[in-house]
């Protein structure tokens, strides 16, 4: 696995902690959703960043009480074509208001980057480093949105009602 | 029409240039199969028996002439000289080459038409009726929220890998020419007790392997929430429709398994939170959009000119296709003409090349340029003046397209079956071709009435075989060619699954049986104006089977 | 996406070929016993073994650069050793479509 974030590989700061392990002293760590129900207190008056692995068939609403002390989500994206994970990251985003790392893992491709990044991701585990270096293209690939999202972009039709006053755009 | 601006235009434009990309990719090894799949999948392209198929969306059924002629032209330069229009308002194409398939779409993007979500697990082309915005019948033109949805579900960040497919109609009118309750959702303008106009709102409709029947589960939704209620829709549908099993995989099985009532309860939660915010539409952002739909500059004209008498009175075959292929119109003096594209001999649904270049040649003369795609697989003139038919039948007839069969026997909705599709359990083809045949007389067709033959060459139901007043499915037996028949279903507002009247029976019978079925209709009818499909709702299919299975 | 080979073992009860589309144009191909590709239904490896078919099947999934969706299709061999296909849908896959296809105005 290779970490993409802000468009750069990068290292991972976390550790990924078992459920049985002892959690390491300090440092930032991701633990399962199981653990981290059964030990939430515990966990989060540890020192240390704390993330959670996040399964896609659980609400994320789970986490409400949770989320001012959580720094990294990550969401799981079992194959390609499993988006419930989009879902659950525009719901962090937007109705829950998470701030922290939203991390997308599992069958993570270029071609999702546009739409993870439009959903609300910041952070990418990539299945291909080949794929690392197009992030920024793709996720420039297309200068026109229709619709609003997580990344807070003016949808097409917003941007037309804006320019109303400019009125006729330039038509083909 | 709806007129693409710049932003619609630098979408499409970079959405070809992501393809070209993929399809580069492809092509150099960089990517494999399994991982190209769902992105030509996402722009249409499928793999067939012989070779690729691009599906092209035609939203809401309409076309200007300049595309038609486009269609024609991608027809001739990349593929093999004709189309095959379906039963989603979109076109197909069977023989076109992958490495060539970036110019193709370049050259459509050129006219603001692309093929984008025309496969995959995503919300596919907006359809409705091929009449909107014409139909004397209709509440408004349902395009300028078909188009609107459109544009919020296009390369969705959300909802682009779904469980499965996701198709939208919306309706307009009391009569339902879009199939409105086989789709996964459904929006049907209606007027409630205030003189609101809004929609109301069904789910859960589709054919295949499970059909069910779309639900109401809003009677009534205001305008300005219709894209927060489609999004709380597809949130509730991405993040629980079933996803161990590909054929319980739409929404209808959420649907149905959680009960339409609970499910309505789960999208409402999720729409009260979402309602009041971004999506919550006002009349400004509806009218920018209605605002680049064009609409014909309609002469001050009468209904029933003298010339139609006199045309009447001196052409038979001008007289029986006025009776069976031309509608009236909301405006006086004009009329909405439906071009047969099942001719005897053809495949149903197919246009030559030269027969597209031709009808927008006829679209710019006689329609203001526009032209209908409708899901019955033929194609409409929208706005013809009532003076003008005769010189426009001779010239539909003149390339093939004015057999007066609409809605007659022979218009048989047909999927492509095992003659191009890598799916099929057999053919669909051929067999309609043999039934247009027996029924060759368009006397005896007449005397039949209005009768829907479907035809799918499986169980995916392409060809909407559960609501065809006679449905045929392609099954396989033993490795043989088998078709199982219904009777009584039907697509409209009255919508109705079709009921299996006995074993499935090989290749060579089917035509046979459908003759049968039709002697039986024309003894069992009480009067001659008893459609065929209202003789089985009353009789049931038990003397339908008894024919049929007598002597077999 | 489990391979074919995953999906199932193999069990061959007569000759078969393998079959797939070219990935540049879609055109239906058979696998030859050079591992290369032809359009020829003529030019194809005949297997008779499932050992036989497992061998060319694992070859041909490993070119998916050139061709798509292999799988193992039945033939049929006549006396003079002419190979036909199998089935109602090699034959369509071969062949074409059954039906005439549309020609342009005034052919
Ligand atoms: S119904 Fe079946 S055979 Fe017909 S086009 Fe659909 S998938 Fe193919």
């Amino acid at each position: 696995m290779q970490l993409v974030e802000n468009g750069k590989l990068v290292e991972d700061r976390y550790v990924h902690v078992d459920d049985d392990a002892p959690l390491p002293d300090r440092l930032p760590v991701i633990v399962s959703a199981k653990r981290f129900l059964a030990e939430a207190d515990a966990l989060v008056s540890r020192d240390g960043s704390l993330g959670v692995s996040w399964p896609n068939d659980r609400r994320v609403n789970e986490l409400k009480p949770w989320l001012g002390h959580l720094a990294l989500i990550a969401l799981n994206f079992p194959k390609f074509r499993d988006g419930r994970a989009y879902s659950q990251a525009r719901q962090l985003r937007e109705t829950l208001g998470f701030r922290g790392t939203l991390r997308a893992t599992g069958d993570i491709l270029r071609d999702q980057f546009g739409f993870l990044v439009r959903a609300g991701f910041d952070s990418f585990a990539v299945k291909k480093t080949a794929d690392a270096p197009a992030f920024a293209a793709s996720v420039a690939r297309f200068s026109v949105v229709y619709q609003p999202s997580a990344d807070g972009r003016l949808s097409a039709l917003r941007r037309r009602s804006q320019s109303a006053g400019a009125k006729t755009p330039e038509t083909v | 029409m709806y007129v693409y601006d710049a932003f619609d235009q630098t979408l499409v434009a970079e959405r070809v240039a992501e393809f070209r990309d993929q399809v580069a990719r492809r092509l150099s090894g960089e990517l494999t199969e399994d991982e190209f799949k769902p992105l030509r999948l996402m722009n249409g392209v499928y793999l067939q028996l012989h070779a690729y198929m691009l599906r092209l969306a035609i939203p809401y059924g309409t076309l200007s002439s300049e595309q038609l002629r486009m269609l024609a032209y991608v027809a001739r330069k990349y593929d093999r000289g004709y189309g095959h229009f379906t039963t989603r308002q979109n076109i197909q194409y069977h023989w076109i080459k992958l490495a060539e398939l970036p110019d193709a779409m370049a050259d459509f993007a050129s006219v603001g038409m692309h093929g984008m979500q025309t496969s995959g697990n995503c919300v596919r082309n907006l359809t409705t009726d091929q009449w909107a915005g014409v139909a004397p019948d209709e509440i408004e033109d349902p395009r300028v929220w078909a188009e609107l949805i459109r544009q919020h579900v296009t390369l969705h960040p959300e909802f682009s890998f779904m469980p499965r497919k996701f198709k939208i109609a919306v309706g307009t009118s009391q009569h339902d020419r879009a199939a409105l309750r086989i789709h996964d959702l459904a929006l049907q303008l209606v007027r409630n007790d205030n003189g609101e106009t809004g929609f109301e709102v069904m789910v859960g409709g589709g054919l295949g392997r499970t059909p069910f029947l779309a639900k109401t589960i809003k009677p009534f939704l205001a305008k300005r929430d219709v894209l927060s209620y489609v999004e709380a829709i597809l949130r509730t549908y991405n993040q629980f429709g079933r996803r161990d099993n590909i054929y319980k995989a739409r929404i209808k099985i959420l649907v149905h398994e959680l009960g339409p009532e609970a499910f309505a309860k789960e999208v409402d939660a999720e729409w009260q939170i979402i309602k009041d915010g971004e999506l919550a539409l006002d009349d400004a952002l509806v009218d920018e959009i209605a605002g680049r739909f064009s609409y014909p500059a309609y002469q001050q004209l009468d209904d029933s000119p003298p010339q139609l008498a006199e045309a009447r009175r001196a052409a038979r075959g001008f007289d029986a296709w006025l009776g069976n292929s031309v509608a009236n119109h909301k405006v006086p003096g004009y009329a909405i003409v439906t071009l047969s594209l099942k001719p005897e001999g053809g495949t149903p649904g197919d246009a030559t090349a030269d027969q597209m270049d031709a009808i927008a040649d006829l679209a710019d003369r006689y329609s203001f340029g526009e032209i209908r795609v409708g899901h019955e697989q033929n194609l409409v003139l929208p706005h013809v003046e009532q003076r003008d038919l005769p010189e426009l039948w001779r010239a539909l007839a003149g390339i093939g397209v004015a057999t007066p069969n609409v809605n007659l026997v022979s218009d048989i909705i047909s999927c492509p079956g095992l003659d191009y599709c890598s799916l099929a359990n057999a053919r669909s083809i051929p067999i309609a071709q043999e039934i247009a045949r027996r029924f060759h007389n368009l006397d005896l067709q007449r005397q039949l009435g209005r009768l829907h033959v479907n035809i799918s060459g499986c169980i995916n139901a392409c060809g909407h075989h559960h609501v065809g007043h006679i449905g045929i499915l392609g099954v396989e037996k033993n490795g043989e060619e088998f078709y199982q028949i219904t009777l009584g279903g039907k697509a409209d507002e009255g919508a109705t699954l079709g009921t299996l009247i006995g074993p499935a029976v090989p290749y060579a019978q089917v035509a046979d049986v459908v003759e049968d079925i039709a002697a039986a209709y024309l003894e069992l009818r009480q009067r001659p104006e008893e459609l065929f499909i209202d003789t089985v709702k009353r009789t049931g299919v038990e003397p339908f089977r008894e024919r049929v299975y007598a002597t077999r | 996406m489990t391979s074919p080979l995953e999906q199932k073992k193999i069990k061959v009860t007569g000759p078969v070929v393998v079959t797939a589309n070219r990935v540049g144009d879609g055109a239906v191909v058979y696998s030859r016993a050079d591992g290369g590709w032809t359009t020829a239904l003529d030019g194809a490896a005949i297997a008779t073994s499932s050992e036989g078919a497992q061998a060319l099947m694992t070859a041909a999934l490993d070119d998916d650069l050139r061709a798509v969706g292999p799988y193992i299709a039945p033939v049929k061999l006549s006396a003079g050793g002419q190979v036909r296909p199998g089935n109602l849908r090699e034959l369509i896959r071969l062949g074409g479509p059954t039906i005439e296809l549309p020609l342009p105005l005034g052919c």
